[in-house]
């Protein structure tokens, strides 16, 4: 595969154009927050909210509303589908593991047990200057759950 | 002062076409296209230009032969470099119509418009004397732009009417892509004391009437800033003849290095305006408490100055005029027609800016429906095809066009047909790559 067809892989081209998770979906408990994060140099710009549980410790609901790249909006759309159902501990920790794979400049294989459909975007890491679109929803969505969680 | 064998004259003069447009490319090193490699399509040098070896040569040759202080010391290297410097400002003001007291030093465009902004800034808080009251401004005085600016020559005015109590207003882009000349009969008026506007817009192509603009704000007595970064390095400019007031341009955009650019400015206005940057090298007499400036263009030119890029700059400038300006814009009209025209006819793709048919310079901005400028340009990429995605440091300007960001494909003297179909057919292959066909399937579902 070449770099380009391994940084558009057919998940994320699939993700970019039926987004899971956009339009933010009004709070369900009182864990819940919001995060804005922009990419000053494309102008790429995403809110995502985030609601935990009743009691604070388990993803409830992740939406988003954001305008950007395809690799933004598909990394968007995938974290969506997966946080639901994480407890805090597993939500940090695959925010980490996702991080970590994309700064690896292409060294790090990633774990598609753990980051599933995320894990398509190992290729992006080789993109130095796609490494930011990767995490803007992911950045928004670590700073929103850790504001939910107070 | 040069001691060398060195090709330093353009590989052709003339007419352009891509036969000599080909010869040409051997001057530049990152261009020399090598055999078996997929050679670079370079469409970026709206952002900034490569450099034949004439000019890093003569950067080189300045520190093997005559680096040394300027204006200060009396030994004779210092001569020297004094003589190249000076000789250099003669060139570039030559190129640009500017006697040689009229153009100042600056590290680029961006430091050359703050430093008129920060001088009328200087003249509101009463320096300089009665001389430099015609520069000051205050609260119901008026400071005109446009909508089409780049970030340089909007900021610096934002800052300026926020330190002077001044109000910022703006000519509107009108829905043919071109400024709104009507409007701005309208907003340049009694109170319009600066008149700031750019020659060539470096996302639109598009280009001003200039000395329309200039009788418009004559009749007010307001002063001019024409910013002239896209227009310097891509046609015959010629200061003097424009009428305006100031101009700003940039070395890096016109086969120089970074590091220089300049501010020319009509001689009998900087002579009564106020230092922006002071220190060394720009003053007469010094005493603990005050100090006198020396004259235009020294005044505005404090601590050491950029000597081997003002060199490097005068060498570009030389070669520019070896194969003619007349030629360079021909020839970039041509390719600005192919792009154009070319863009046009891909399904999905919006040009921005003025239609095909209107003049315009070598560049095009596009919006490619369905697919973010940042992917347009990494598939481009992928295929050696260097172009810039984003905003272009004109937000406001694309706000107003309903988009975020654009593709850009700025072409110079160095760029074939060849190039631009190139481009444009790795343009049509964009769409279907994330999967869009026509040019009504580009929703998403
Ligand atoms: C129209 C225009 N104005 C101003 C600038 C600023 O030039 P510089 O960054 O060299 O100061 C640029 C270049 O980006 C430009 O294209």
């Amino acid at each position: 595969m070449s770099d380009l067809d391994q940084l558009y892989q057919q998940v994320i081209l699939d993700h970019s154009r039926r987004r899971t998770g956009e339009g933010l979906e009004s709070a369900g408990s009182r864990h819940t927050a919001e995060n804005h994060q922009y990419n000053p140099t494309c102008g790429d710009e995403i809110n995502v909210r985030v609601s935990l549980d009743e009691a604070g410790d388990r993803v409830e609901s992740l939406t988003w509303e954001g305008d950007g790249c395809s690799i933004s909006m598909a990394s968007a759309s995938v974290l969506s589908e997966m946080a639901p159902g994480m407890s805090m501990g597993e939500f940090a920790t695959t925010v980490d593991q996702f991080r970590e794979m994309l700064r690896s400049r292409g060294q790090i294989e990633p774990d598609e047990e753990s980051l599933g459909d995320a894990a398509a975007f190992a290729g992006v890491s080789k993109f130095v200057a796609r490494v930011k679109c990767a995490m803007l929803a992911w950045v928004a969505a670590e700073e929103a759950a850790k504001e939910a969680a107070l | 002062m040069s001691n060398s064998t060195r090709q330093n004259s353009p590989s052709a003069t003339g007419p352009l076409d891509d036969t000599k447009v080909r010869s040409l490319l051997q001057d530049f090193p990152i261009l020399a296209r090598q055999d078996g490699e997929d050679p670079l399509v370079y469409l970026d040098t709206g952002a900034t230009s490569q450099n034949p070896s004439a000019v890093l040569d003569a950067e080189r040759d300045y520190y093997e032969h005559s680096n040394s202080a300027v204006h200060r010391g009396a030994h004779s290297l210092a001569v020297t470099a004094t003589d190249a410097f000076e000789d250099a400002r003669r060139t570039v003001a030559d190129f640009v119509g500017a006697a040689e007291n009229e153009l100042v030093w600056t590290s680029n465009a961006t430091e050359a418009i703050n430093l008129v902004a920060y001088s009328f800034s200087n003249a509101s808080a009463g320096l300089g004397g009665p001389e430099a009251e015609r520069f000051a401004l205050g609260p119901g005085d008026e400071i005109v732009t446009t909508e089409a600016e780049h970030h340089a020559n909007l900021i610096p005015w934002q800052q300026l009417a926020a330190r002077t109590g001044a109000t910022l207003r703006y000519i509107p882009l009108g829905e043919d892509g071109l400024l709104d000349e009507d409007a701005a009969q309208d907003i340049v008026g009694p109170a319009t004391k600066v008149f700031a506007f750019t020659h060539v817009s470096n996302v639109l192509g598009s280009v001003t009437d200039v000395p329309r603009f200039v009788r418009l704000a004559k009749k007010y007595d307001a002063l001019t800033v024409l910013d002239a970064c896209q227009s310097v390095p891509h046609m015959p400019v010629d200061f003097g003849d424009l009428g305006v007031d100031f101009a700003a341009f940039s070395g890096h955009k016109m086969l120089g290095p970074t590091g220089i650019g300049a501010l020319y400015g009509r001689y009998d206005l900087l002579k009564s305006m106020p230092p922006f940057l002071t220190g060394g090298s720009m003053i007469t007499k010094v005493t603990m408490d005050e100090a006198q400036f020396m004259e235009p263009p020294m005044r505005f030119e404090a601590g050491t100055q950029r000597v081997s890029q003002a060199v490097a700059l005068a060498s570009a400038v030389r070669y520019l005029d070896e194969i003619g300006m007349e030629n360079v814009h021909a020839w970039e009209a041509e390719l600005g027609r192919r792009l154009a025209e070319g863009v046009s006819q891909i399904d999905g793709v919006r040009l921005l800016g003025p239609a095909p048919g209107t003049e315009r310079a070598g560049l095009v901005s596009i919006d490619v429906h369905g697919v973010h400028p940042h992917d347009v340009g990494q598939l481009l990429d992928s295929k050696g095809i260097a172009v810039r995605v984003g905003h272009h440091c004109a937000q406001p300007l694309h706000r107003r066009l309903g988009i975020n960001a654009s593709t850009r494909a700025s072409a110079y003297l160095y760029n074939t047909t060849a190039d631009v179909d190139r481009f444009l057919d790795a343009l049509g292959d964009v769409r279907p790559f994330f999967g869009l066909g026509g040019a009504s399937d580009g929703e998403r579902q």
